[in-house]
């Protein structure tokens, strides 16, 4: 690990005010991916902004046809919410499935979504999920969120604090681990809302992305019988020795058609 | 004694202090003025070093050092050490290679070490050494055993021919001609062991300390043997060994792999005799994977001949064997040392076996838990099924049919092994019985109705443990009659503290509690050689046993001279004279002992013995495993759903304990088999596995429950009848997952499936099965 300078920041404020005074500054949340990059000596800001003393960033709340996660709560926090659990019971269950035990109770959903880490879980949720990602600045909308690897729409000094969910008519998310990490090979989130349907990806390709063919197939008849022959194409899927881009595809499809199961 | 007496499922003694974080690994201790040693190692798998540049890092912050070949060259140091002993071909001596700690011209793998940087601290000695230019040109590598001994193949070493290292052959060949040209069945396959890496939770480290004073030097080090080691470091720092200490503290797991005499051994040495000061090198864990040796990697092509009732008339097989880009003592042992595994449980009369092993631009190798074992279990007991496969043979029947039955002991194998006992049809009937091996085809039905492929798979295996050689015990008795017990055996977890302080409590009568278990420090254990090959049990229990028999045999006559008679009996640690009502404990002789009044004329103070127990022959362990799992028919995904074992190793001295060697053993079988594989990419040779990213470990949660009995057929190899208990999980695990997987995808005409059997991997098998029945 390289030497850098720690901050301690008091307020939102004093986050992205530090954002773009310092020299090449980083923010810290839960830190699961910026530490093990740090130890390994692949990254060397000059500076790190950590967000664990602002307590106006944790929890979890439900607010009219909302799930509200503020940014800094960790996983394990919206796995146990007996809200969450009653009002949007899949994102429960993504949160639960998270890493490993040590990861859900320092993960944090801001840290997730603002490394857009193409495995990660929480994309497929904010995308599947319709949410909206609010940030000191502003409010955008997931799908127009997520831009590519590691890419997100955040702007220089931005910082998220809430991620806010719409409770759909009935959701499930459904991943296949990767052998070694545990990261989502494939995670599928499938929502209903009334006669709509959205079906987001993680882990297959180099950022979530939506199915809307599939979506289509639901919205006309929601039933796994509708998209177990969809193929999806391996084309812009990404592959590693452990999973190749035909094989992801192929998992997109079976995991799908599973969530859609598992709803019905 | 009681709840401690041998046979108790005593829980460890050493657990309370390990798991509160008691332990004292290597990176726990901390010599006032140590430095920190960093290893520059090679980012190619093959190239020259044209040249060093180390001036910007020896002006770095901190750096007290900066070392390159030429300074291990002039040191007076020699070669780490090197293999020796097989031959090539032709009967010329094998290839070994000089091993100098840093490369010298060339480096040979992706890791090869090249420099050493001392420092302050950690991190000066990283940022160091990232200041040291080296000039290389890339060279065409070889990782691939198969493509290493193919001529034209890049040479690892310029003058060793086709990169063979050495040919070793074993058994009769004349015989296993004979058997083929006769045979009515001729099954044939080749078989690929993958590399895997053990994965220690402890990584490797050491602490180098010369001191000038004394002109001695200290290494604090993670090793399996400490007497061996010192006599093989000694060697290579051309010292006498009085003037060398070597001490192991806890050792996190090592499963062989630790079991060397690594490069930065002598290293953190030569870096305190340069600087004065001790020197600390820790691996870390993204470096242990291209730095640490790795197991197994070989090709097997193997032929079975059997008769028209499917018994095995001979066995056939050719090995390439990876040796990595140097070699070591142990380091080539795999490749021959445990072959007599490949003759199994059968009658089998004719085997021949043909190893060629080979230099590649890959990691040094060393034992990995079973080292040649579980390789050869798998290609008899993939052939064996194969055979059942293509005679339509139940596995189980074709097993039966050709075991050895117990009348026949001692029994001479057609390769190597002389069986002293084992009852094989009792365990593997014990085994069907527990896994209802007749209820399988109604769960197999059910599973299909769930889309889920399940199958059945067993492995009958036996192996050799505890291997011709010798182990020390003493037992010390202080002044208050409590006792220190010391052998040459050094735990990486198996639990030596907890069985020798069994033992010492049962045949002395000493409560645990009172028994002091020290290992490790070659300044402290007078004699013996260390653990590994599944021995401790057998060679330093008996030491162990020895030394108190010993203790007791001098403690009766000195309470028989206490008490005045002429005999007295002892048990549960109490002597008692016959005749009268008077007894004495064995705490009270031993206090009575170190006073010249109360012991017999000319008889020596103290109780205080020590033991140097040997054996000719080894001992064989041996089980049956059965597995049933269930292939996701979308996915290729596979579920273990019921694992059970029956295990021979003789006397059990703690239950508890050996079912933590069947079950820890039974992870890495199935790691291998299901997920864990060391790749090279054949291109360039760099690793692709180099992290827990792309490594794949199994966890506990991909387990079911893994049902455990012993069948006990105690051997008279040595006093307490046991046999080794270390490797037995790892040997059968291999074989029983593969004939499972096979089995659950045998109705698409699959007949194997080669290891990792990863779920793409899975999954593309029933593809093309399918595509090819369409």
């Amino acid at each position: 690990m390289h030497n850098f300078n720690y901050h301690r920041a008091a307020d939102v404020a004093d986050a992205s005010g530090k954002l773009t005074s310092l020299e090449d500054p980083k923010i810290l949340a839960g830190g699961m991916t910026l530490l093990p990059t740090l130890k390994n000596r692949l990254a060397a800001p000059s500076d790190l902004i950590d967000l664990a003393a602002i307590a106006d960033l944790k929890g979890v709340s439900v607010e009219g046809d909302e799930v509200v996660v503020r940014a800094m709560t960790p996983h394990a926090v919206v796995a146990a919410s007996a809200e969450v659990q009653k009002a949007l019971p899949a994102l429960a269950q993504l949160a639960g499935n998270i890493g490993d035990p040590a990861v859900r109770h320092r993960g944090t959903i801001g840290g997730s979504v603002a490394n857009s880490d193409p495995a990660a879980d929480y994309p497929a949720g904010c995308v599947g999920l319709d949410a909206t990602i609010v940030t000191n600045k502003r409010k955008i909308a997931a799908d127009d969120f997520f831009l590519g690897l590691f890419e997100t729409a955040l702007e220089e000094g931005e910082v998220i604090t809430s991620v806010r969910f719409k409770i759909p008519t009935r959701a499930h998310y459904m991943k296949f681990r990767h052998p070694a990490s545990g990261y989502a090979v494939v995670g599928v989130m499938v929502a209903q809302y009334g006669s709509k349907a959205r079906v987001a990806v993680t882990g297959a390709g180099p950022c979530v992305f939506r199915l809307s063919e599939m979506e289509a197939a639901l919205e006309k008849s929601f039933a796994p019988s509708s998209i177990a022959n969809i193929k999806v194409s391996a084309e812009q899927l990404m592959g590693d020795i452990h999973c190749s881009a035909e094989y992801r595809a192929h998992l997109i499809t079976v995991y799908a058609r599973r969530a859609v199961e598992a709803m019905v | 004694m009681g709840e401690f007496a041998i046979g108790q499922p005593v829980t460890r003694f050493e657990d309370p202090r390990l798991l509160r974080g008691g332990g004292r690994y290597v990176d726990d201790l901390a010599i006032p003025g140590m430095l920190f040693g960093q290893v520059l190692r090679s980012p190619h798998a093959h190239a020259k070093i044209k040249s060093i540049d180390i001036s910007r890092a020896k002006a770095a912050p901190g750096v007290a050092a900066v070392l390159v070949n030429e300074d291990w060259a002039t040191s007076g140091f020699g070669d780490l050490p090197r293999a020796e002993g097989k031959k090539k071909r032709d009967g010329s001596p094998m290839y070994r290679p000089h091993f100098p700690a840093l490369a010298k011209d060339k480096v040979r793998y992706v890791g090869d070490p090249v420099a050493f940087v001392v420092a302050e601290t950690v991190e000066q000695a990283q940022d160091a050494a990232e200041l040291i230019d080296v000039d290389y040109e890339i060279l065409p590598c070889v990782t691939s055993v198969a493509l290493g001994s193919e001529p034209g193949a890049p040479l690892v070493w310029d003058d060793c021919e086709n990169n063979i290292c050495f040919v070793h052959l074993e058994g009769n060949k004349e015989k296993t001609e004979e058997a083929f040209a006769k045979a009515d069945h001729i099954i044939k396959k080749r078989f690929v062991i993958t590399r895997v890496t053990a994965a220690t939770m402890e990584t490797r480290g050491s602490i180098g300390h010369y001191d000038k004073a004394a002109d001695r030097y200290t290494i604090y080090t993670t090793l399996q043997r400490a007497l061996n080691f010192r006599e093989e470091l000694a060697e290579t720092l051309n010292i006498p060994e009085s003037r060398l200490r070597v001490v192991a503290g806890d050792i996190g797991g090592s499963f062989g792999m630790k079991s060397g005499v690594f490069n930065e051994v002598g290293l953190v040495l030569l870096g305190s005799k340069v600087t004065g000061r001790p020197v600390k090198w820790v691996c870390t864990r993204s470096e242990s994977f291209i730095a640490d040796a790795h197991g197994r990697d070989n090709v097997s092509d193997a032929e079975m001949a059997l008769d028209k009732n499917g018994m095995f008339m001979g066995l056939r097989v050719r090995n390439l064997v990876n040796m990595g880009a140097y070699t070591q003592p142990g380091t080539d042992a795999g490749a021959f040392s445990n072959l007599g595994t490949l003759a199994g449980v059968y009658l089998t009369p004719a085997i021949h076996v043909d190893v060629t092993a080979v230099y590649t631009n890959t990691n040094i190798m060393r034992p990995f838990r079973g080292n040649g074992r579980p390789e050869a279990a798998f290609v008899i007991e993939r052939l064996v099924d194969l055979a059942a496969d293509e005679l339509g043979i139940d596995p189980a029947e074709i097993r039966r049919r050709n075991m050895i039955p117990p009348e026949k002991m001692p029994f001479q194998t057609g390769l190597s092994f002389n069986l002293d006992c084992g009852e094989f049809e009792q365990v593997l009937d014990q085994s069907l019985e527990m896994v209802d091996y007749k209820g399988f085809e109604a769960r197999r039905a059910e599973a299909r109705k769930r889309g889920k492929l399940r199958g059945i798979g067993m492995s009958y295996t036996i192996e050799k443990a505890a291997a011709p050689g010798y182990e020390g015990a003493e037992v010390r008795f202080d002044r208050t009659g409590s006792v220190t017990v010391l052998t040459g055996a050094v735990t990486q977890g198996q639990g030596h503290e907890t069985v020798f302080k069994q033992i010492v409590s049962d045949t002395l009568g000493i409560h645990p509690d009172e028994i002091h278990y020290l290992q490790g420090d070659t300044d402290q254990v007078f004699f013996g050689e260390g653990t590994g090959g599944s021995r401790t049990a057998a060679l330093g229990g008996s030491a162990v046993t020895v030394a108190t028999g010993k203790v007791v045999d001098k403690a009766k006559k000195i309470a028989a001279h206490m008490m005045g008679v002429d005999e007295v009996d002892f048990a549960e640690g109490v002597f008692t004279a016959r005749e009268t009502n008077r007894t004495l404990s064995m705490k009270e002789v031993a206090r009575a002992a170190m006073s010249p009044k109360n012991i017999p004329q000319g008889m020596e103070l103290g109780l205080n013995a020590t033991a140097a127990y040997h054996t000719t022959k080894q001992n064989y362990p041996n089980g049956c495993h059965i597995v049933e799992l269930e292939i996701d028919e979308d996915t290729g995904q596979v579920e273990m759903d019921r694992y059970v074992v029956v295990d021979d190793v003789g006397t059990v001295l703690n239950p508890l304990l050996l079912k933590g060697q069947i079950i820890g053993g039974i992870s890495q079988g199935v790691g291998q088999m299901l997920m864990e594989h060391i790749r090279f990419d054949p291109q360039d040779g760099q690793n692709l596995t180099g992290s827990f990213m792309d490594y794949a470990m199994p966890h506990a949660e991909i387990f079911p429950h893994i049902d455990i009995k012993s069948h006990s057929v105690p051997t008279k190899t040595n006093i307490l009848g046991v046999k080794g208990a270390g490797e037995a999980g790892c040997v059968g695990a291999l074989p029983a997952v593969a004939n499972a997987l096979v089995d659950a995808l045998s109705h698409l005409g699959v007949k194997h499936v080669e290891m990792p059997a990863t779920p793409e991997r899975v999954w593309r098998i029933m593809q093309e099965a399918k595509a090819g029945r369409a």
